[in-house]
């Protein structure tokens, strides 16, 4: 099998309030470069938790209470998120890791045109670049995401959904990533829309060998997006397989819940469970 | 019978710069009492502005809405009697029950506005209207909305619909906000009160699988103009239009998938 990208551990995130809610309970899973693996469960499971502790991004009164999370970079060092100091850490981000947030289209800023915004990422972590070199590769991303470098002088609003959506995912390619966690990146988009998001990420994975960690409550996209899908439920990994075999031969109880949830689009009346 | 009926509307705005555009173009349809209706189209193909003009929020350019063989009233008591004949089930279940008032209150209300039962009865009624919707009435009464979960607070607002004996319900996009274990008992419930109280349904949605499971016809709309409608099932199943073929092929379907990938990847992408 493809070898690993990340190696996370009997990981644990506990929100510290009054009582303390264990949102996150001793995971561990192993993702393979180049794969997509889908993670599903409905609100409050703490798939959007375990995502964001992997990179270090949660904010009090969240407590990562245990466990590691281990990158084992494209140059064979292997880092140990968890000892990298503040600096380290910011120059981890979105270098190694990138993010597409949930509900991305409002994540852009309303008042910058979006080639400014692209231009930040490399003003940051590329400080040798000089501004005729950002500006070419914020253009050069727009043209990656189909969106065009004419739009670089545009505003969030004006631009379609769909369009901020890519925007937000030609900033996450910026820095070519090895791991792209994407949170809901299409829940907000109709099904025309959200059809060329996806074909599109499936295209750039393959131009470019990145990783993808896809959350999304919406477990008939996963099953054809995903090579392999965790179903999360009160912040444990309770089922985690290939996703034929998650459609195929579901083990765990709410598994099959979850896949009773929806209605078949085709075939017999009915909801989606074998 | 037929209780609503859409003839030739016609919905134009003007947009500066822009001229004229047509939001609804020439829609025509009829829904009969304990019949579900799936409205489905992508963002933008009018679905919101039949809502709109249902709830007098917009008024038709051109052609004319009937309730019971009955224009729309535009003001006044004729206004206010069609409103209690028409109820709407919102999206957010969060953002439609203010959260200072119990679940009384919410219920209540529309029983006192418009006066369907005498006060004397309120408290049975209100308890009626929480049973129809499965909710256990003493568990929920005098609770205010933040201590339900998503589920019970959109039965509530169902409740709260259902109060003023509607002959007719809009319900856009009722469950997208709510977890997708409760999604199916939400819209089993619609469907069970559309048939049981011989109430029209008019289901708003963007999902297509729900929409084939939960509706009697479908009509599909791409930029204000009905394109195909019909039987759920022909709809879904046996598109004719190249709109709605586009639509369904959008949409995740598992089975599909894995009967034509048979292993090989992403082939559906």
């Amino acid at each position: 099998m493809r070898d690993a990208l990340l190696t996370v551990r009997d990981f644990s995130v506990t929100y510290d309030v009054d009582p303390p809610v264990e949102a996150v309970k001793d995971v561990t899973l192993e993702l393979r470069r180049g794969e997509i693996l889908g993670l599903a469960g409905e609100s409050g499971c703490g798939k959007t938790t375990l995502a964001y502790g992997l990179q270090r991004l949660l904010k009090a009164p969240a407590v990562i209470t245990g466990g590691s999370v281990v990158f084992h970079d494209r140059s064979g060092e292997d880092v140990d998120v968890a000892r990298l100091d503040a600096e380290q850490m910011r120059r981890f981000r979105w270098d190694k890791i990138s993010m597409v947030f949930q509900g991305a289209m409002n994540a852009l800023n309303p008042v910058a045109p979006i080639g400014a915004q692209l231009e930040d990422v490399f003003e940051v972590h590329r400080p040798g670049m000089s501004r005729a070199e950002r500006r070419e590769a914020a253009a050069e991303l727009l043209d990656i995401v189909k969106v065009g470098r004419q739009r670089l002088r545009s505003f969030p609003h004006e631009l379609s959904g769909g369009m901020r959506q890519r925007v937000m995912i030609a900033m996450a390619l910026a820095l070519r990533p090895q791991l792209m966690v994407m949170d809901e990146p299409t829940t907000a988009l109709d099904v025309l829309v959200q059809r060329e998001i996806l074909r599109q990420i499936s295209q750039l994975r393959h131009e470019f060998g990145f990783t993808v960690v896809f959350i999304t409550h919406d477990l008939p996209l996963l099953l054809e997006i995903s090579d392999r899908i965790a179903i999360m439920r009160a912040g444990e990994i309770v089922e985690l397989d290939t996703a034929e075999r998650i459609w195929t031969n579901p083990q765990d109880e709410y598994t099959k819940t979850l896949l009773s949830s929806f209605p078949r689009l085709t075939g017999d009346r009915g909801v989606v469970v074998r | 019978m037929t209780v609503l009926e859409f003839d030739r509307v016609t919905k134009t705005y003007s947009v500066r710069g822009a001229g004229q555009i047509k939001a609804l173009d020439d829609v025509t349809f009829t829904l009969r009492s304990g019949q579900t209706i799936g409205l489905v189209g992508q963002s933008g193909s009018g679905k919101s502005t039949i809502a709109r003009i249902l709830t007098q929020l917009e008024t038709p350019t051109s052609g004319q809405v009937r309730l019971d063989g009955q224009p729309i009233p535009r003001h006044g008591a004729g206004l206010r009697a069609y409103r209690q004949q028409l109820r709407m089930v919102f999206q957010d279940p969060f953002a439609s029950l203010n959260p200072y008032h119990s679940i009384r209150y919410h219920l209540e209300r529309p029983l006192r506005l418009d006066a369907v039962v005498p006060k004397a009865g309120l408290d049975d009624e209100v308890r009626r209207l929480l049973e129809r919707v499965r909710l256990e009435p003493d568990a929920v009464i005098d609770r205010r909305p933040h201590e339900l979960s998503g589920g019970q607070r959109q039965r509530v607002a169902i409740a709260r619909a259902l109060a003023s004996r509607p002959r007719l319900l809009v319900a856009d996009e009722p469950v997208s906000m709510l977890d997708v274990s409760i999604r199916l008992g939400v819209l089993n419930l619609l469907a069970d009160l559309g048939r049981e109280e011989g109430l029209g349904v008019l289901y708003i949605t963007h999902d297509l699988a729900t929409a084939r499971h939960f509706s009697d016809e479908i009509i599909v709309l791409n930029q204000g103009r009905i394109v195909e409608s019909g039987p759920a099932d022909d709809v879904i199943l046996r598109p004719q239009d190249p709109y709605t073929r586009q639509l369904r092929a959008a949409s995740p379907d598992p089975e599909k998938h894995f009967a034509s990938a048979s292993g090989a990847h992403g082939g559906a992408l």
